[in-house]
């Protein structure tokens, strides 16, 4: 955690940033990239926790949203254009690259993000993007696994995800035995942990929209990941940004690809459901 | 001779009053380090606050990246054309951020990068000519320190 | 990052003396010599210290960076197109690597 000043000072620069930023309810004018309109607003379903499903684009300035709308300005693509060259880079004892199995990616890959994490009946669990790009390099291509968040890592669940923008996070709860792991994922998403003794229910679900200090607080929404932080000045995945969470509340974080940071993950795709994918987004 | 404390107070507010009057449109609390870079664009003129329009966030979102942009009014001729504008950061450890340098075959005098800046403070622009005149513009960024930024 | 990876945005054709835009982005750390490792000591700085764009061996833009310059460094300037030609960009780093790459253009 970072150092902080004083709560007044803090205070002023909330005040000042609510004239500036923050949430606009503009349906008629959806952003969009390339011609792809993104949903960032959507009408939750009955049952939801929430009454209107918003993603994190529409917290953020309009100097962080312009660099989500342009591919150049993004400096996520940096790490998307290295996914797209080990795509075609054959590695392991099989001779194969991603390629070889999947061909083009914008065809192949289309929707795969959109549904993660999904269930794994081999495995027996639910696969996130990470855990699948990892079993196909162990099982398939007979190559090393990548280290969640390594940049070959970051830069194929970008690639991937990518070929997934504009279309709507579904996540199928109802395969297998997801329905455990998304009943455990919102047990987590209620719990408080940590020092300060916070849930993720406190900040992203009854205050959302509300400053904490000076960060106007989300959804904490997942439709975006991996992403550009401005903070990281990196992209970075899912699981770092539970892990940041965490560290915040100072709560001892579980570690990235745990059961539990699995299991959120599987809940709170469901939670963002209708929302368009917008890997590599940035924000702050 | 003996001065009182209250009058060694008295003399420095008198001392600041004339140190702004002296340099107008220039931030009194400008440190050393940004003066000496102004100093050095300038050739120890005051640069005229005319035709720099550098552009940054009111507020950023993180100081780890502020965009800016910096446009400078000029023909861009052979005979007429901005050579170098410096962007300077007044309260970061060490304010200078980069140097531009332009020539006629630039077309326009205008660039944009994206910056750190530690906390709130003033971005700064100093530009300079071929025919030796110097401007600058001055911008105040308000950097957020974040509640729970993870 | 292993290596620094440049990116460039130049229209590939433009009207004669027409003032275009170029983008350029490359992946690069700027490690700003001011931060510490995990136990205490100083990370040393390691930047992009000077970037150059040139059009068919003149030079067009350049740029002195400092460590305050934000990772992945991004530079959007303008260039005058006189005739059809290829543009060269290059990036220094303070360890001695150059980095470059070019890209044509196409005058009407």
């Amino acid at each position: 955690m970072r150092k902080l000043p004083g709560l007044l000072a803090g205070g002023v620069v909330a005040a000042a940033m609510t004239a500036a930023g923050g949430a606009s309810a503009d349906e008629t004018n959806l952003p969009s990239i390339d011609g792809v309109t993104l949903q960032t607003r959507v009408e939750a379903p009955e049952g939801h926790p929430l009454t209107e499903i918003i993603s994190g684009f529409e917290f953020r300035t309009k100097e962080t949203q312009a660099l989500e709308l342009d591919d150049f300005n993004n400096p996520g693509f940096l790490m998307v254009e290295l996914g797209e060259e080990a795509w075609s880079t054959v590695e392991g004892s099989a001779g194969k690259s991603c390629e070889s199995c999947h061909g083009d990616a914008s065809e192949s890959m289309r929707g795969v993000r959109a549904a993660m994490p999904k269930w794994n009946e081999a495995a027996g669990r639910p696969f996130t993007l990470e855990n699948q790009i990892n079993a196909c390099r162990t099982e398939q291509m007979g190559a090393e696994e990548w280290k969640w968040e390594s940049d070959a890592m970051l830069g194929m669940t970008a690639y991937v995800g990518l070929q997934s923008r504009g279309m709507p996070v579904k996540v199928d709860i109802e395969s297998g035995e997801m329905r455990k792991w998304w009943e455990k994922g919102k047990e987590l998403y209620h719990t408080r942990f940590g020092q300060l003794d916070m849930a993720c229910a406190n900040c992203h679900e009854s205050n959302y929209g509300n400053y904490i200090r000076a960060d106007l607080l989300s959804q904490g929404q997942s439709n975006g990941f991996p992403t550009y932080r401005l903070k990281w000045q990196k992209m970075g995945s899912l699981h770092r940004r539970f892990k940041g969470c965490m560290d915040n509340i100072r709560a001892k974080a579980f570690k990235r690809g745990s059961d539990e940071f699995v299991a959120l993950e599987a809940y709170l795709a469901w939670r963002g459901q209708g929302l368009s994918v917008e890997t590599p987004a940035v924000r702050n | 001779m003996n001065i009182t404390r209250r009058q060694a107070l008295a003399l420095g507010a008198g001392a600041a009053v004339v140190t702004m009057t002296a340099l107008p449109r220039l931030s009194l609390a400008d440190t050393d380090a940004v003066k000496a870079a102004i100093d050095a664009m300038a050739g120890g003129a005051t640069p005229e606050v005319a035709n720099v329009t550098l552009t940054a966030p009111e507020i950023a979102e993180n100081g780890n990246t502020v965009p800016i942009t910096v446009a400078i009014d000029s023909p861009m001729t052979d005979d007429d054309y901005v050579t170098d504008v410096t962007i300077l950061a007044a309260g970061n450890p060490s304010p200078g951020v980069a140097t531009f340098h332009f020539t006629p075959m630039s077309g326009s005098a205008e660039a944009t990068t994206r910056m750190r800046l530690a906390k709130t403070q003033d971005v700064i622009a100093v530009a300079k000519t071929s025919t030796g005149k110097v401007y600058m513009d001055r911008k105040t960024v308000k950097v957020t320190i974040g509640g729970c930024g993870g | 990052m292993a290596k620094a990876k440049p990116r460039v945005k130049v229209p590939k054709s433009a009207d004669k003396d027409e003032v275009i835009t170029i983008k350029t982005l490359i992946s690069h750390k700027m490690e700003s010599g001011q931060r510490k490792d995990k136990d205490g000591n100083p990370i040393p700085r390691q930047i992009i210290n000077k970037f150059t764009c040139e059009f068919n061996g003149k030079p067009v833009f350049s740029c002195d960076l400092e460590p305050a310059i934000s990772a992945n460094p991004y530079l959007e300037f303008s260039a005058k197109v006189p005739e059809s030609g290829v543009f060269t960009f290059t990036w220094l780093d303070d360890d001695g690597s150059v980095y470059s790459t070019e890209s044509k253009i196409k005058v009407n």
